[in-house]
C-alpha cells in the first residue's frame, strides 16, 4: 500500500504536463511577425514575387486541407479538386451577377461546405481505395455537370468579370491579401480544430477505429466535419485560384493535378501534421519554380519523392526536424514530464505514426 | 431503331468496361490494394504495344503475346517491390504509393512520348469492319471480339481461381493470410503471382481500348480507372461475372446517354454509378456491403 501512496504523491509533485516540450510562447509571437512582415509585402517585392507567393498561398490551403483529410481523419480523397473549382466557379457566379470577387470569396468558400454535405453522402460509406476513386469519380461528374451551363462558359470557361478598372498593382496586393488571408485563417482553423474535442476524436480513430467507435467516439460525424472544413478550405483556395487567374476554365480547376500537388505536397511535408505542409510548400514551390521550363518534370520528381518518402520515412521532412530538435511550432498534443525522464509524448496528437508501424502485419 | 442500336453498342463497350476492371478487381479481391495507377498502367500497356508494333511488325492482334508477358512480368517485380513494401506499412501507403505511380506514370508519358493521341492497327480490316443488322444497326467486329475476349477472361480466371494450385493458392491467401503462411505457402510470392495476372488482364485492356478509341498519356485515369471502377462497383465488389455486368450497365447508360446528347455519354454512366451508390451500395449482384 505504501508504494500506491508513495507514487500518488510524487505524480502530485513531479507529473507535469504541458503542450509541447520547449515553451512555445514565442512561437506565437514569430508567427504574428510573420504574418505581419508578409502582409507587408506588396509594399517591399515586386509583383512578380507576389504572384507566386499566391501561388504558395494556395497550395498550401489546399494541402492543409488535404492532410486533415488523409493525415488526421484517414481519408484519402483524390476529389478535392471539385471543391477547388466549385470554389471558383462560385465566385465567377457570383461576380457575373456583379458582386466583387473579393466580397463573393467567402460566400464561395462556405458554398462549397453546403455542396459538400450531400457529396458527403454519397461517398461516405466507402472506405480507403473505394473512397478514394469514389471522390475522384464525384468531381469528374460535378465537372461533367457544370460545363452543361453555357451561361458559365460551358466546357471553355469565362474570364472573371468585375476588375474592370482596376489598377493591376492594386489588383496584385488585394489578390495577395486575400491568398494571405485564406492561408492564415486555414492554418489558424486546422490547429484550433485539432487543439479541441474534434482532434481527440480523430487522434483516437487514426490509433484504432474499432476502439474509439466502442468508446463512444463519434467517428462518422468527426469524419463528416472534416470533410465539409476541407471543403470550405479547398474551395477558398480555389476562389483565391480564380482571381489571381482572371478566368475561370472547368478543365483547369477541375484537374485532378490539385490533388496530386496537395499530396505530395503533405507527404513529402510531413503526414498528420500541421508544420509538414508548410514544408512541403516551400519544397514543391522551389521545384516548380527551378523546373517551371521543364514541362511535366517537376511532377514526375514530385512523384517520385513522394513515393520514397512514403515508403522510406513516413513522417516526412517535418518528422526528421521533429525527431531532431523536438520543436512543435502548433502543439496540438501533450507532453508528459515525468520524473525519471526528460519529457515523454502524450498520447494526443503528435503525429507519431511510428506505434502503427510497429505493430506486426 | 436508334435505341435498340444504343442498347445493343452499349452491351459491347460494356466487355472493354468489364475487361478494364479485371485488374483492379482481383488486385483488390486478393491484396486489398486498390490500385489507383490502374489506368495509367493500361495506357502504359498501350503504349508498349506501340512500341512493340514498330520494333517487330508484329499484326495489332498478336501484340498481346508480347506486351501481356512484359506487363505481367512488371506487375510480379512491382508487387515484390514497391507494392509489398507499402502494404508492409498501411493501407494509406498503398494509396499514396500508387496515386504518386499514376502521377509519375502520366507525366512520364507526357515527357518522353509526347501528349498526341495514338492508336494501334488504323487499317487492320477486322479492326475496322463491321457488320449490320438491319438497315440501322451497324456492329464492329472488334467490339464483338472486345466482348468476347473479355468473357474468355473472365472465365479463364474464374477457372483459374477455382481449380488450378496456384488459383487455390490464391483463394486461400486472400481469406486468411495467417493461417495459408502456417500451411507453408509463401503469401509474398502468391501476391506477385496475383499482381502479375491483374497486370496481364491490365495491358489486355490497354490494347483493347488503343483498337477501340484513341488514347492519350491522360485517358488512363479519365477514362479507364473511373469506368472500372464503376463498372466494379455497379457490379458489387469482389465478384467477377458482377464486374461484367457492372460493365454492361456502364455501357448501356453511357450509350443511352449518349442518344439523348452526345455530350451526356459519360454523365450519364457517373449517374447510374452514384445512384447504385446511393440506394443499392452492395452493388447489383453483391449479397453484403464489404467496402
Amino acid at each position: 500500500m505504501s508504494t500506491v501512496t508513495d507514487t500518488q504523491v510524487r505524480s502530485e509533485e513531479k507529473i507535469r504536463v504541458t503542450r509541447s516540450r520547449r515553451n512555445v510562447a514565442w512561437t506565437g509571437l514569430v508567427a504574428i511577425v510573420v504574418i505581419v512582415v508578409l502582409a507587408l509585402f506588396p509594399y517591399i517585392v515586386y509583383s512578380g514575387t507576389t504572384t507566386i507567393m499566391v501561388q504558395a498561398f494556395i497550395v498550401l490551403t489546399m494541402s492543409s486541407m488535404w492532410n486533415l483529410l488523409a493525415g488526421y481523419a484517414g481519408l484519402v480523397s483524390v476529389g478535392q479538386q471539385a471543391f477547388v473549382g466549385l470554389g471558383a466557379y462560385f465566385v465567377l457566379i457570383l461576380a457575373i451577377n456583379g458582386i466583387s470577387p473579393f466580397a463573393a470569396l467567402p460566400v464561395a468558400a462556405v458554398a462549397c461546405g453546403v455542396a459538400s454535405l450531400p457529396l458527403w453522402w454519397l461517398v461516405s460509406r466507402l472506405r480507403s481505395g473505394y473512397f478514394a476513386i469514389a471522390t475522384w469519380v464525384l468531381a469528374a461528374t460535378v465537372m461533367l455537370i457544370i460545363e452543361r451551363f453555357s451561361s458559365i462558359g460551358g466546357g471553355t470557361g469565362l474570364p472573371l468579370p468585375g476588375f474592370t478598372g482596376w489598377d493591376p498593382t492594386l489588383l496584385t496586393a488585394y489578390t495577395y491579401w486575400a491568398g494571405l488571408a485564406v492561408t492564415v485563417l486555414a492554418l489558424a482553423g486546422t490547429y484550433l480544430l485539432l487543439r479541441g474535442r474534434l482532434g481527440l476524436v480523430l487522434t483516437a480513430i487514426r490509433d484504432d477505429e474499432v476502439a474509439a467507435r466502442s468508446s463512444g467516439a463519434r467517428v462518422g460525424l468527426a469524419r463528416m466535419l472534416v470533410f465539409v472544413v476541407a471543403a470550405v478550405g479547398c474551395g477558398a483556395a480555389g476562389a483565391v485560384l480564380a482571381i489571381s487567374q482572371l478566368q475561370v476554365q472547368p478543365a483547369a480547376v477541375f484537374s485532378v493535378q490539385w490533388t496530386a500537388i496537395m499530396a505530395f505536397v503533405v507527404i513529402i511535408g510531413g503526414l498528420g501534421t500541421i508544420e509538414g505542409p508548410i514544408l512541403g510548400t516551400v519544397v514543391y514551390m522551389v521545384l516548380q519554380q527551378t523546373l517551371a521550363s521543364y514541362n511535366a518534370w517537376y511532377l514526375i520528381i514530385l512523384g517520385l519523392v513522394a513515393i520514397v518518402v512514403a515508403l522510406f520515412a513516413r513522417r516526412g521532412l517535418w518528422g526528421l526536424v521533429d525527431d531532431h530538435l523536438h520543436v512543435r511550432l502548433f502543439p496540438v498534443g501533450y507532453w508528459l514530464w515525468t520524473p525519471d525522464s526528460a519529457g515523454r509524448r502524450g498520447s494526443k496528437g503528435f503525429g507519431r505514426r511510428s506505434r502503427r508501424a510497429g505493430r506486426p502485419a | 431503331m436508334a435505341w435498340v442500336n444504343a442498347i445493343i453498342q452499349g452491351i459491347l463497350t460494356g466487355g472493354l468496361y468489364a475487361l478494364f476492371a479485371c485488374g483492379l478487381s482481383l488486385m483488390f479481391g486478393v491484396m486489398k490494394v486498390v490500385n489507383l495507377a490502374h489506368g495509367d498502367l493500361a495506357i502504359f500497356g498501350g503504349y508498349i504495344a506501340l512500341g512493340v508494333i514498330a520494333v517487330t511488325h508484329v499484326p495489332v492482334l498478336w501484340s498481346f503475346l508480347i506486351v501481356v508477358p512484359i506487363m505481367a512480368a512488371l506487375g510480379y517485380v512491382m508487387q515484390r517491390t514497391m507494392i509489398q513494401a507499402s502494404l508492409d506499412r498501411s493501407v494509406l501507403t498503398t494509396l499514396l504509393v500508387t496515386f504518386g505511380l499514376s502521377v509519375v506514370i502520366e507525366n512520364g508519358l507526357l515527357q518522353f512520348v509526347n501528349a498526341d493521341s495514338h492508336s494501334l492497327g488504323i487499317g487492320n480490316s477486322i479492326i475496322t469492319k463491321s457488320f449490320s443488322i438491319g438497315s440501322q444497326i451497324q456492329i464492329a467486329y472488334l467490339l464483338v471480339l472486345i466482348f468476347a475476349v473479355a468473357v474468355a477472361v473472365l472465365l479463364g480466371l474464374q477457372y483459374f481461381l477455382s481449380s488450378s494450385r496456384y488459383g487455390r493458392m490464391i483463394r486461400a491467401v486472400a481469406d486468411d493470410r495467417e493461417a495459408a503462411q502456417l500451411s507453408g505457402v509463401d503469401y509474398r510470392h502468391v501476391f506477385g503471382i496475383a499482381a502479375a495476372i491483374a497486370f496481364g488482364t491490365v495491358a489486355l485492356a490497354g490494347i483493347a481500348y488503343g483498337m477501340y478509341s484513341q488514347f492519350a498519356p491522360t485517358t488512363g485515369t479519365d477514362t479507364i480507372l473511373l469506368f472500372a471502377f464503376a463498372a466494379v462497383v455497379i457490379g458489387g465488389l469482389g465478384s467477377l461475372w458482377g464486374t461484367l455486368l457492372g460493365g454492361v450497365v456502364l455501357g448501356v447508360a453511357q450509350q443511352l446517354g449518349a442518344q439523348i446528347n452526345i455530350s451526356y455519354e459519360v454523365l450519364a454512366g457517373y449517374l447510374v454509378l452514384l445512384a447504385v451508390l446511393v440506394f443499392r451500395p452492395q452493388g447489383l449482384t453483391a449479397r453484403k456491403a464489404e467496402s
